[in-house]
């Protein structure tokens, strides 16, 4: 059990049987009155955001939640399908449940896959990933001014922003907390 | 965290404290911090020590020091408080608390006026005042010239709530409303003392006389920050007493305990006509140093330790 004082940004809480986390929290007090705990709160199965103000005395279940590190394998029918490589269980999640991480989702990428009890809710990234450049203009040489990026689409569809040197097929490193690019990588 | 160019804005604060109030004659004093009881209150809790308390403010020492005999007395001290954090909360927190004499809770606001806006010309380079006194928060300015704007609760519940204080107590919703309805817009223009509180949210103050619902009970908000809480001393033994009764009942309905400080209720008709106020230290360094993160005005907050 959680009580209302162990609430600050990122606790996951459960409110009627969902996992919830904290996005956003503001404690206040006014002179001689009750602790009010602000929060703003994301369910984490539906997205669905709301806020709600907590009193010192209200408590919440703490929501059964394990991290299991798999394989993306295909996708059909905006199905995900992913294993884990030691059991060889394997589950799905559709397009929706993965929103943006589809930036940068390649085939037989390991992520961390986050179970709500049984089932798969959400996946965690690598950090950085790196991605096969399919469209790319290409470089003007003798354009040294270095300080101009061109837009490329990678392998995904995803479109970012690079430096004018990277060109059609080259292998570039991206940040998937933000989308942008690292480095080019020579494999 | 500060540096050694904050803390030394800090120190030049606290010394030009002292000069204020030494000026005027109070006696600074230094009251224990670890007590066998607490005054009570609904919504403070407070941190065991072996088989004392530490204490929540200095109130009862400094109460039992007037009632000695002292006119005039000011602290700095430290408090603690269970379960507080925040951007304008910790669990221990410097206060700066005083009381005067023969005063009323009208008085105090004028001494008010007169403490912050002589901090300000004393200690120069503060990054939260402006060269014409006027302190800057983000693009707004707010002058300190007095008077500072007086708003009586039940008129700031009208203007910028939209249930009434009376309709908000009884829903149970007065603090709610409050902080996320009222509080945020006081003090912008020129600092706002809050005044007149429903009688049942200033249990140590003073009933008003023309209007028995309300006590003597002011806050003092400087952009939305509430930065003291003064009032009109309630010095009848027996009317405390039923006040803190209820006090204890809410105490313990919260599953709690609290003991009745009858050293002071047996002094307290000693003190006479008398006004009080404490001030939240690390929040004033905060606004004048033109932050607004009280972790940015202290030396040390809980979590650097």
């Amino acid at each position: 059990m959680y009580t209302a004082s162990d609430l600050r940004k990122g606790l996951k809480i459960q409110i009627d049987g969902e996992p919830y986390i904290v996005t956003e929290f503001d404690f206040s007090k006014p002179g001689k009155g009750q602790a009010l705990y602000r929060t703003k709160m994301r369910n984490m199965i539906t997205g669905v955001q709301f806020t709600q103000t907590y009193r010192s005395n209200d408590k919440f279940d703490r929501p059964n939640l394990e991290e299991r590190t798999m394989q993306f394998l295909y996708a059909q029918d905006n199905e995900y399908h992913f294993m884990d490589t030691s059991s060889y269980e394997q589950i799905f999640l559709t397009g929706e449940q993965l929103g943006d991480n589809l930036n940068f989702l390649i085939d037989n990428m390991e992520v961390e896959v986050l179970f709500f009890g049984d089932r798969p809710i959400d996946i965690t990234l690598p950090t950085f990933v790196n991605l096969e450049v399919t469209v790319a203009d290409p470089w003007a040489k003798g354009d040294t001014s270095g300080s101009d990026t061109k837009p490329v689409t990678v392998q995904t569809g995803f479109q970012l922003q690079v430096p004018p040197f990277v060109e059609q097929g080259d292998k570039i490193q991206i940040d998937t907390r933000t989308g942008t690019y690292i480095t080019r990588v020579k494999e | 965290m500060l540096s050694p160019k904050g803390l030394r804005q800090r120190s030049d604060l606290l010394q030009a404290i002292r000069s204020f109030f030494l000026e005027r004659d109070y006696i600074e004093v230094d009251t224990p911090l670890r007590l066998p009881v607490l005054i009570p209150e609904a919504h403070l809790i407070p941190f065991a020590s072996e088989d004392c308390l530490l204490h929540t403010s200095p109130e009862l020492c400094m109460k039992r020091l007037l009632a000695r005999g002292c006119d005039r007395i000011f602290q700095i001290c430290h408090c603690f408080r269970k379960e507080e954090r925040g951007r304008l909360h910790q669990t221990e927190f410097a206060m700066l608390e005083w009381y005067h004499k023969g005063w009323d809770y009208f008085d105090l606001m004028r001494q008010c006026e007169e403490l912050i806006g002589t901090l300000t010309r004393m200690v120069s380079g503060f990054a939260g005042i402006a060269d014409d006194n006027r302190l800057c928060r983000g693009d707004r300015r707010v002058t300190l010239t007095p008077p500072w704007e007086r708003l009586p609760v039940a008129e700031a519940f009208r203007r910028h709530a939209g249930i009434s204080a009376a309709e908000a107590l009884r829903a149970g919703s007065f603090d709610e409303v409050l902080v996320t309805g009222v509080e945020p817009n006081l003090g912008w223009d020129r600092p706002t003392f809050l005044y007149d509180y429903p009688v049942e949210l200033g249990s140590l103050a003073r009933r008003n006389q023309q209007n028995p619902a309300v006590a003597e009970r002011f806050e003092l908000y400087i952009t939305g920050v509430e930065v003291a809480n003064g009032f009109s001393e309630l010095v009848d033994p027996q009317e405390q007493r039923q006040r803190f009764l209820r006090e204890i009942e809410a105490v313990q309905r919260a599953g709690r305990t609290a003991g009745m400080p009858e050293k002071l209720l047996a002094e307290l008709d000693l003190i006479g006509e008398t006004a009080g106020i404490a001030l939240g230290l690390d929040r004033l360094c905060m606004l004048l140093m033109g932050q607004t993160d009280i972790a940015l005005a202290t030396p040390f907050i809980f979590e650097e330790l």
